[in-house]
């Protein structure tokens, strides 16, 4: 079976991944105009200010729109049909994740779903945030 | 600076099929529909003096066509790169920068002669927060925002399935269109699920072929062949590389920027559009360009696409050639939607209108990630 395509941290990104490897969600925030952001950038994107910090988000969200792919990319066939959505989380940012621990069906998945995040280990280096309804064991 | 009715388009062709050709490469596919246009034109190469397009490298269409440019524009933003082509041509004559400028598009989407081969840097943020989760091409990409829009709206599966339906209504007036027998709704439902909520029919075709267009300043637009068509108005935006980028899944900025940069520019009310192509590479794609562009208020295209409004007899006319989802899509279709826009313009089309004074071709690049927007018009002093 294929691989699924494995990423590689960049300077800037790389505490996202750090985090991640330990568990935590790692995003950032804007010391000047007080705005979370994501995906990870050494500025604001809102405000431009580089006084921006790191910190941990409490990992909880809502669907905020998704996919049930039934054509499976390289590595995904064991898992297909499989939910690729886009989660907003509880500090304001969105990121792209999947959704698991439910079965991949329109009635389980209704929009604004409540969310957290769980974690699947790719690589030693890898490790991805993924999302399952909350109070899912 | 406008660039209302500055220039016109005096040569339009596409390659001579636009349906499968394994036996040609995409860089040929760019020279045929180049050398297509040029004839409609009644020009050569050595006439050229501006050379854009997206795919290849200008530097790659000019050696290979044998043309040595004095302007060059490679703006490569998907789909919609044909619209600021024209944009931007527009811009270059009227500053002296060049005199006769021609835009190609030439893909081997379906054979994949000839192209860049798939696949991103693992360094790339895209491949980092977006390919790691299974994103399985455009159809897993694109189609992200359709629930939000079904959900805050009430946006419903057959209307979604209704766009299918009535492009293809126009594909069956269409000899060169790949896809021509009648669907219903009922069957765009039972089609094979790719991803939920969006079935095969809903997905746009994956073809080879090109298209070519020739513009030049308007004082010189009459000594050609052919009844020029002149610009109205023009626009470009762009707004995340990334559709979990996307500021509000329900609708599109970029779309919204450059559809009013081209109504304020061609100084026209939306009653006033005569004909309308909006890139169709999934169901929704025309749906947010409808409500983006004004000609309906937020959340209103659902059932304006239901009313079948758009198909053969409707009072918007949209997507006349079939569309990327039922007469070709290469991969950057949007140099279809503006050959579309010409024929119309020049009484041309295999499903010709009456009375067609001006035309909107508004395209979309990559997943929502870039838009283009032309008004077009056939009359001299509009
Ligand atoms: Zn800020």
């Amino acid at each position: 079976m294929p691989k699924r395509p494995i990423p590689q941290a960049t300077p800037e990104t790389a505490e996202y991944w750090d985090g991640a490897r330990r568990g935590e969600l790692r995003i950032q925030r804007c010391r000047s105009c007080g705005k979370a952001y994501f995906f990870p950038r050494p500025f604001c994107p809102n405000c431009s200010s580089k006084d921006v910090e790191w910190f941990t988000a409490s990992g909880k969200g809502k669907l905020y729109s998704y996919v049930i792919n039934h054509r499976a990319a390289y590595g995904f066939d064991d898992i297909t049909p499989y939910v690729i959505a886009v989660v907003q989380l509880d500090e304001g940012p969105r990121m792209m994740t999947n959704i698991v621990g439910i079965e991949a069906t329109p009635e389980n998945l209704p929009i604004d779903l409540p969310v957290e995040v769980t974690w699947e280990k790719l690589t030693d280096e890898i490790t991805i945030p993924l999302f399952k309804p909350q109070g899912v064991a | 600076m406008s660039l209302r009715m500055s220039v016109a388009i005096v040569g339009a062709a596409e390659t001579d099929s636009v349906a499968i050709q394994p036996d040609k490469s995409a860089i040929q596919l760019h020279a045929e529909a180049a050398f297509n246009a040029l004839a409609d034109a009644g020009l050569t190469k050595d006439d050229v003096d501006g050379v854009l397009c997206a795919g290849q490298s200008p530097v790659q269409v000019a050696e290979y066509l044998g043309i040595t440019p004095t302007y060059v524009d490679g703006t490569s933003v998907g789909g919609c790169s044909y619209m600021l082509h024209v944009r931007h041509a527009a811009a270059a004559i009227k500053a002296g920068l060049c005199s006769v400028a021609l835009i190609t598009h030439g893909e081997s989407g379906r054979s994949r002669v000839g192209m860049s081969g798939w696949g991103r840097a693992p360094q790339n943020v895209g491949s980092q927060f977006e390919e790691v989760f299974g994103v399985a091409g455009p159809p897993t990409r694109f189609t992200v925002p359709i629930l939000r829009h079904m959900h805050e709206y009430g946006t419903t599966h057959e209307q979604l399935a209704s766009v299918a339906v009535a492009t293809r209504r126009w594909a069956e007036k269409n000899p060169r269109a790949m896809m021509r027998d009648p669907i219903t709704v009922e069957d765009v439902l039972n089609s094979r699920m790719i991803a939920y909520p969006i079935h095969l029919f809903e997905c746009c075709l994956v073809t080879d072929g090109g298209g070519a267009l020739i513009v030049v300043s308007a004082e010189r637009a009459k000594d050609f062949p052919k009844k020029p068509v002149y610009i109205m108005g023009t626009g470009e935006s762009t707004e995340h590389s990334m559709i979990s980028m996307m500021h509000d899944f329900t609708e599109s900025r970029a779309f919204k920027v450059s559809g009013k940069l081209a109504f304020d520019e061609a100084k026209i009310a939306h009653k006033d559009i005569d004909h309308a192509m909006f890139y169709d590479a999934f169901a929704h794609t025309p749906m947010f360009a409808l409500e983006a562009l004004g000609f309906v208020g937020k959340g209103e295209s659902g059932p304006f696409f239901e009313e079948m409004r758009t198909a053969p007899g409707g009072d918007f006319p949209l997507n006349t050639n079939g569309g990327g989802l039922s007469y070709t899509h290469t991969g950057m279709y949007g140099m279809f939607a503006i050959q579309e826009s010409m024929r119309q313009l020049r009484g041309e089309a295999a499903a010709q209108l009456p009375n067609v004074r001006t035309s909107i071709a508004h395209g979309v690049g990559g997943m929502f990630h870039a838009a283009g927007t032309l008004i077009l018009t056939n009359d001299d002093a509009p």
